[in-house]
Formats: C-alpha cells, structure tokens, sequence
C-alpha cells in the first residue's frame, strides 16, 4: 500500500474536478486528482459533438476539444493525476481526511490531505427509476451508454430506435443514430414540453425529421428476446387515454430521462444532501456540512452547459484555497426557495462577497419576474424574458443588494419567481 | 470404469435449483451424471426470479410432501454455505397482522408451525413485533415471528451447487433443449433441438416450467404445468425502509402474499405478485400489478418509496397441484419426475437432492461413495467485502482485484474474469454471478468494459456477445 500526502484531494476528473484543482494548485497548495476512467475529461470525451465553449472559451468546440483545452491548464502545474483510480473509502471526519483508492497500476493507495474536493459528476436515470413496466429484453440502453458504444467503442446498438425522454443527451443521440444510419421512430416526453435545450430540439430533431410526442408516456416494453416495439400512450389533462395507445415497432431503446447526481461517496463522507438537487447542501464557499469537504459540478446539483460547471468549479477551488489560509465566512444568510423556484444552489449567501447563484425554475413562463427578498421585503428584482425548467438561471447577489440583512438576527434571502 | 461406454448413469434435465442440488449430490458417488438446460446458462428459469426465502416451516400442513421436504431442506442451509460459500443470512421471518382478525389467521399459522416442530416459533404482541422489526406500521396489530427464516440469493446458490457438481466430475451441457428422449436398448437416448445427443440410463425430469413438455417428449406422464406470475420492485440499498427481517403480510388461499424482503446483498426486494400467465416466456411487468406491490408493501412498512426503485421484474412459478410431483415415472422406465416445484421449492431443493437419489437408489441405481469427493468450493473473495489491506494483498498476485469496473455493486475486473472463465458469458450471467450491473445504474456505466471483458476472456466478436443467450444479442453493428 502506497501512502501519500496532499493539501487537497480532488474526486473526479471531469471539466469540474480539473478545474477546482486548478486553482487549488495555484494558490501553491499540493493536489491530486483520482479519476476512475482511463483519462481525464469524464463524460465530455464521449460528447464528440460542437456546442461546448462558448461562454469559457468563446468559440464552439466539441466535448474532448473541451476537455482537452481544460486539462492543457494543468500543464505545468504539480497536480498530481491519478486516472484509472476509484476512491473506495473515505475518511472524512478525521484530521487528516483519509482516502482509500484502488488501482490496477497503483495498487491501494492511501491518501491523507486536509481537503477534499467532491466532483464526481452524474449519472442517467435508468429505466427502473422511471418504471416503465414490459418485458426486459436486450436493446434497452440509457442514451449515454448508446453515446459511448458508438462513439468511442464504434458499435452501433440498435437500427431502429425509440428514445424515451427529451433530455439533452437523448437530443443528441437522435441526431447520432440518425448519422450512422439507423431510423429513429420517435422520441417521447411525459411532459407538454421538452426536456433539452431548444437549439437541440431544432438542430437534432427537426433537422431529421424525427417526430417528438410531448404529453406521451411510455406505457409497455415489447420483446422477449430483444425489444421488438414500445407502446405509447397519450396524456390529455393529466389522464392517461388508455383507449388512444399505440405501439412503434423498433429494435432498441434509448433513456434519457435525466440525470442524478452522484453521491454515493458523498454520502459515505457525511455530507447532509438536497432532496431537490440531490446534490450536497453547501455554504457560500462551496463547503457541505463537513468542515473541509467541497462540492462543484454535475455532483452539486445538473448544469445545463459544462461553461457553468468549470465556472462553478474555480469558484469551489479558489474558495478551498481560501479555506486552507484560514478564511471563514463571516456573515452568511440562508438562501430559501421561493415561489416557483425547483432550487437554489448554493443554500447560503455571504453578506460581505459577491455571490453567484444558480437556479431552476418550476415553471414555463413568458415575462416572468425573478425577485429577490430579504427577512420578506424585495431588494432585488429582474426581468426575464422566458424561463423554463431545463434552463438554468443565474443570479447576482453584491454585499449592496444584501446589505438589509446585515445585523438581522438569522437573516434569510427568498428567492421567487412570478 | 462404467462399462467402458459413453452411456451416462444420470442425465438431469434442467439446471434450476433442483436439477442442481440432485446433480451436486449425485456428484458424491462413482457415477457418470449429465446436466443439461436449454438456456446459455444455469439458474435462467425460474430459479432466478423468486423471493429468496429459506422458508420458516409454517405455512403448509406436513401431510404435504413439499412441507416436509421444505423443513429438511430450510436446516441444511447452514452446512451448504459452509460448503459452497454463497449468500445466505438466517434473518428470520415475522408475519404482520394489519387487523385484529387476522390474529385468528396468524394462531392458525402459529399452532402448524408446532405441530411441524418449527423452532422458536412465536406469537408475538404489537409491543414484541416492532421490537422485532421496528420499521413495521406502527398499526400492526402483532403477528408471528418464526427466528429460523432467512434469505438466500438463488442464483449464487445455483452457480455453487453447479460449480462443485462439476469439480466432482458431473458434465453441463447448456443450450441442449431436449427435443426427444427415446428409448435405446436398456437406456435413454436424449436429444437436442441442435443435434447433439447423449446416453443416460435415468433421466431426471427438473425442467421447471416446461417439466411439462420433457415429460411428454419421453412419452412419460401428461400433466399440464401453469406458470404463474410474480411481478418484484428491487430498492437502492441506500433505502430508509429496509427492515432486518423477512416480512410477510397474513397469506391467503392462493399464495403467502407480497412480502418485503431485505436480500443478503443489502438492497429491498418487494412482491411478489401472483397471476396466471398463459405463456411461459411472458416475464413482462404490468403498471397495475406494480402499483399494487408498492401499496401492499407499504401497508406493511410505510417508508417504503417509489424513489429507492431501483428495477423491476418478473419470475413465474411452475404450478402443477398442491402438491410437488415427486416420484418415479409409472409409466416409463427410469425417469424421475421432479414438477411443480413452486414456493417453498428454493427452501426445499436441498432435500429434494436427498429425495431423488433416494428414489434413484430404489429404482436400482448404484451408489457407491467416492472417496475424492470434494464438497467444498473455491472460496471467491469480493473486494466489496475486502478491507484495502486485504485487497491489497490480492493486488500483489493480479493488479485486475483493484480495477474497479462496477462502481455501484464495487466489483472488480479481476471478478468479472473469473465469471466469464467459470462459464458466465453472457452480461446476466455476469450479473448474477458478481451482481456487476445490478446497482442503481443498472449497467449505465459498467456494461461497455464487461462486453468488452467477455469478449477479451472468450473470443467471442461484438456480434455474439449476448444479455442472456443467442436471440437476445447487444449490438447490431459497428461503425
């Protein structure tokens, strides 16, 4: 068993892990990197398609351009990497924080460090989570499974393809399959509106004239052996019209019916989780619950764009750095969900810094009003344009809009939209 | 040596729990014992889709052959898993009682479970059931609890029982589906839809749900085999609502009711279900049998939740009669009929191993102890189970025990190896042999590495690799 010191320890190698351990490494504190997958990037290496970049690098690149443009940042830098590595056991309450991680080129390695940087990312919700009923054939996959079959093992899983769920990836993967050569039937969403972002939804559906059922349920899996049809059946007024089901025939089927955050290990650490997230609860610094274990990424709660996450993720970085020097914040409010608000992360703001929120609504809504209260009187309000819930929205609170809390006794920021 | 011929002593069909104890005790004597299935591996029937209870003796009357095969069976648990190292856990089982009415049931229960001399049954007031299983309702009005009952994971146990018959020397044959067993000379011949073909003097008919079938294909006895369904929800091990006990509702007259089970494994298994089928391949889910799972399990234990679903599934049992069908054929010479093997089949397949070859021995089979018998397995070790010390250890013979491939079930490369290398070569058998894909992500990350692992370990190309045997294939192209 190898042992090792590091300041921090950084879980995941994905745009979020690189890029907290960025900044770890350039306040001058020592860091490593554990990545369970052969290389760095995480999920990006297998998103070989464009949209990526546009906010962090101003120019459109691919996933592993993405990927490769954030690792070129740890070029000279002495973080170390370890990829291939899965942490196992954590730790986390003792001084210093213990990591047990496995490796077939390492062996067991155990790691000591002050810090521990959680970016694990997330997984796809499968086909139990949403319980579809039928039969359990082959050719029933989650959308990013079918994303790595074909775009770096080279197998295509399937000719003719359904795909439950309009989530960004099943988006994608509609417009994959249909290049590779394979009919894609349909894809069906549950609810009246789409689950991806609208330049997918343009730019991988209707460009392939691929139909979307919206207010469709996927009611029954058809296939002994391998999945032969999906049977369909509308929704009209939140009932489900039995009498109006049908079946499409196609070979295989492809989930995208949302992604979780992963924090199994999370959980093993001690970090206390939001239920609406289902990500880790954290201050303003980006710290959960446990003193010294930080939180950004896909693992704090699903971002729409990888620009956010790597922005997230300096933030997280800089603010370990900054814990590591002693820094605690001072004066911090709760950040409480208002109306129509699904979440806010993170769970508190600090009265005395700039913050950055992010926030998804629960409502589709045209002219809508994002307002901001302190102990109940608005302090802040902005107008937006449209707002959905698969678009994240970002929010600035300076020490100026909050400045009302100051002195408050437990002082809380709501955050609504009307 | 056996008359210097190719001619078998023993050809069991079908490899589910019953075909394996029988096969694996055979395997102690000096006798030549075939084994086939028609599926591309063993426990694929019905064996791998049931509760996974070793029952608690207290359900049938004793005047049933399959209640006092399912008491011997349940008290040879202990010595199995010494011998064959798979999951099994003595939890024990307590029945609820929802209403004050069905305290009556539960005395009925109670006073046959005495009279079958089921140790440490007990009645039990509300305050002993929660102390028992605090996560009940707290409006259970009391109920049984019977410290014998456990849980098993079938599979695993089918895989062992399986494993050790072949170390001592019994042959496996899968994908033989038995198309016609004829009579040659004092034997059987016994036929594949393939065109393989063997010799065996006893046939043992284990062929679960088509017991049916082989039996009039050997021109033996006409009976009818009903399948019937059971529909299961599997919960995230990180549920808040797994109890430490079985949990069973009060039975009715048809089954013992949908229960909450917390596997050896850790993860909830809630159901079953119970509903005629007409077609033995129908394993499909109903939304409204489901529902039903989730409102009848938590009537029992209300923090039960849709959220901890992890998967759902259906097995189907065998039903013939009451009864099992036991006994040697009156109509053909040297075959065993061993059908309708339903609940408490899985409890009781240890003893129906003694039963057969009991009934072999009678039917003039000779039994002659082997003395290089070796009851014992190869001890596997699981990295979820190891220390890092100890797996570290591991990792100075083969680097592949710290190659983590699923990161939900942790198991490592170097177990997916020895799966695919003792014969487990399709993604379920893999499966259910390490329960690699059996997590919460359902094989969303780990299925591409165990592919390519199979492929790796076997020779087979994209194009064969299969989630559990020829028509069930996983990819239809490359790019």
């Amino acid at each position: 068993m190898k042992e090792m010191y590091f300041d921090a320890v950084v879980i995941g190698g994905g745009a979020a892990g690189m890029a907290a351990a960025q900044e770890l490494d350039q306040a001058g504190f020592s860091c490593a990197i554990i990545e369970r997958e052969e290389q760095l990037g995480g999920i990006l290496t297998q998103c070989i398609h464009n949209g990526f970049g546009l906010i962090e690098f101003k120019e459109e690149l691919t996933g592993p351009e993405f990927a490769e443009r954030v690792e070129e940042r740890l070029q000279g830098t002495t973080i170390r990497i370890f990829t291939a590595t899965t942490v196992m056991e954590m730790e986390t309450t003792a001084d210093p924080k213990l990591l047990y991680c496995y490796s077939a080129q390492w062996g067991i390695l155990r790691l000591s460090c002050r810090l521990v940087v959680l970016a694990m990312g997330c997984r796809e919700r499968n086909r139990g989570n949403i319980r579809i009923p039928g039969d359990r054939p082959a050719g029933v996959y989650t959308a990013g499974l079918a994303q790595r079959l074909v775009n770096i093992e080279g197998y295509v899983p399937g000719k003719d393809i359904v795909i439950i769920g309009s989530g960004d990836i099943g988006l994608i993967m509609a417009r994959r399959m249909s290049w590779v050569g394979c009919k894609v039937h349909a894809v069906v969403e549950i609810l009246p509106y789409p689950s991806g972002l609208t330049r997918n939804i343009v730019q991988c559906l209707n460009d392939f004239d691929i139909p979307l059922y919206l207010s469709h349920l996927t009611t029954n899996i058809i296939g002994r052996d391998r999945v032969e049809g999906v049977e369909i059946t509308p929704i009209e007024n939140g009932a489900l019209m039995h009498e109006k089901a049908f079946t499409i025939p196609c070979d295989t089927v492809l989930l995208s019916v949302g992604l979780v955050p992963e924090n199994e290990l999370s959980k093993v650490a001690g970090v206390e989780l939001n239920p609406m997230t289902n990500g880790p609860q954290v201050d303003s610094m980006l710290m959960t619950n446990v003193p010294g274990v930080f939180a950004c990424g896909n693992v704090l709660h699903v971002h729409d764009l990888v620009d956010y996450v790597v922005e997230e993720s300096r933030r997280a970085g800089a603010s370990a750095a900054q814990w590591l020097k002693g820094r605690r914040p001072q004066h911090e409010a709760r950040l409480k969900v208002g109306a129509n608000v699904r979440y806010v992360a993170p769970g508190r703001v600090d009265l005395q810094a700039d913050n950055k929120i992010y926030l998804r609504s629960l409502i589709v809504k045209n002219d809508a009003l994002l307002e901001v209260k302190v102990n109940s009187r608005v302090v802040k309000s902005q107008k937006k344009s449209h707002i959905q819930p698969s678009e994240m929205i970002e929010l600035h609170l300076s020490p100026k809009d909050l400045e009302a809390a100051i002195g408050a006794p437990d002082p809380l920021v709501e955050i609504a939209i009307n | 040596m056996h008359g210097g011929s190719d001619i078998f002593d023993v050809c069991i069909v079908g490899a589910g729990v019953s075909g394996a104890n029988i096969a694996r005790r055979l395997s102690a004597y000096d006798l030549k014992v075939v084994l086939v299935d028609k599926e591309a591996d063993v426990s694929f029937g019905v064996s791998k889709a049931n509760s996974g209870i070793v029952h608690g003796g207290f359900h049938h009357n004793k005047k049933y052959l399959k209640a006092r095969l399912e008491l011997q069976g349940a008290m040879m648990f202990e010595r199995l898993r010494q011998e064959l190292d798979f999951p099994f856990k003595r939890c024990g089982i307590v029945v609820a009682a929802m209403h004050e009415d069905e305290m009556r049931a539960i005395e009925q229960l109670y006073m046959q479970g005495v009279d079958n001399g089921v140790i440490g049954i007990e009645m039990c007031s509300r305050d002993r059931i929660m102390e028992l299983e605090p996560k009940l309702n707290p409006d259970t009005v009391g109920g049984l609890w019977v410290p014998g009952g456990g849980i098993v994971e079938p599979y695993r146990f089918v895989f062992s029982l399986v494993e050790n018959a072949i170390s001592n020397g019994v042959v496996l044959q899968t994908t033989f589906a038995v198309s016609a067993g004829l009579r040659d000379g004092d034997a059987w011949r016994v036929e594949a839809a393939d065109g393989r073909s063997l010799q065996a003097r006893y046939v043992v008919n284990a062929a679960g749900l088509y017991a049916d079938q082989v039996s009039a294909i050997f021109g033996a006895e006409q009976f009818a085999i009903q399948p019937r369904k059971g529909e299961y929800y599997l919960l995230d091990r990180l549920t808040k609502a797994r109890p430490d006990r079985v949990v069973f509702p009060v039975p009715t007259s048809v089954s013992k009711g949908m229960l909450v089970i917390p596997t050896v494994e850790g993860t909830v298994l809630i159901g079953p279900t119970a509903e005629s089928a007409t077609d033995k391949r129908d394993l499909a889910t109903t939304r409204a049998q489901l529902d039903k799972i989730l409102s009848s399990a938590r009537a029992m234990i209300p923090a039960i939740s849709e959220y901890d679903v992890i998967t759902s599934f259906a097995g189907l049992r065998p039903i013939l009669d009451e009864d099992f069908y036991i006994a040697m054929s009156a109509k053909v010479p040297n075959l065993v009929q061993v059908a309708g093997i339903q609940s408490p089949g899985l409890t009781a397949s240890p003893a129906i191993g003694e039963y057969v070859k009991d009934l072999l021995k009678k039917a003039g089979l000779k039994l002659s102890e082997k003395p290089e018998y070796d009851p014992f397995v190869v001890k596997r070790p699981h990295v979820k189970e190891l220390s890092p010390y100890e797996v570290d250890e591991l990792v100075a013979q083969d680097p592949a025990w710290a190659n983590m491939v699923c990161r939900c079930e942790k198991v490592s490369e170097a177990e997916i190896v020895a799966a695919v290398r003792a014969g487990h070569t399709t993604l379920d058998g893999v499966k259910y042999f390490t329960r690699a894909q059996m997590g919460r992500c359902q094989g969303g990350f780990c299925t591409y590495k165990i592919i390519k692992i199979i492929m790796r370990e076997t020779g087979l190309s994209w194009d064969q690799v299969s989630k559990n045997g020829d028509r069930s294939r996983i990819l239809k192209d490359t790019l």
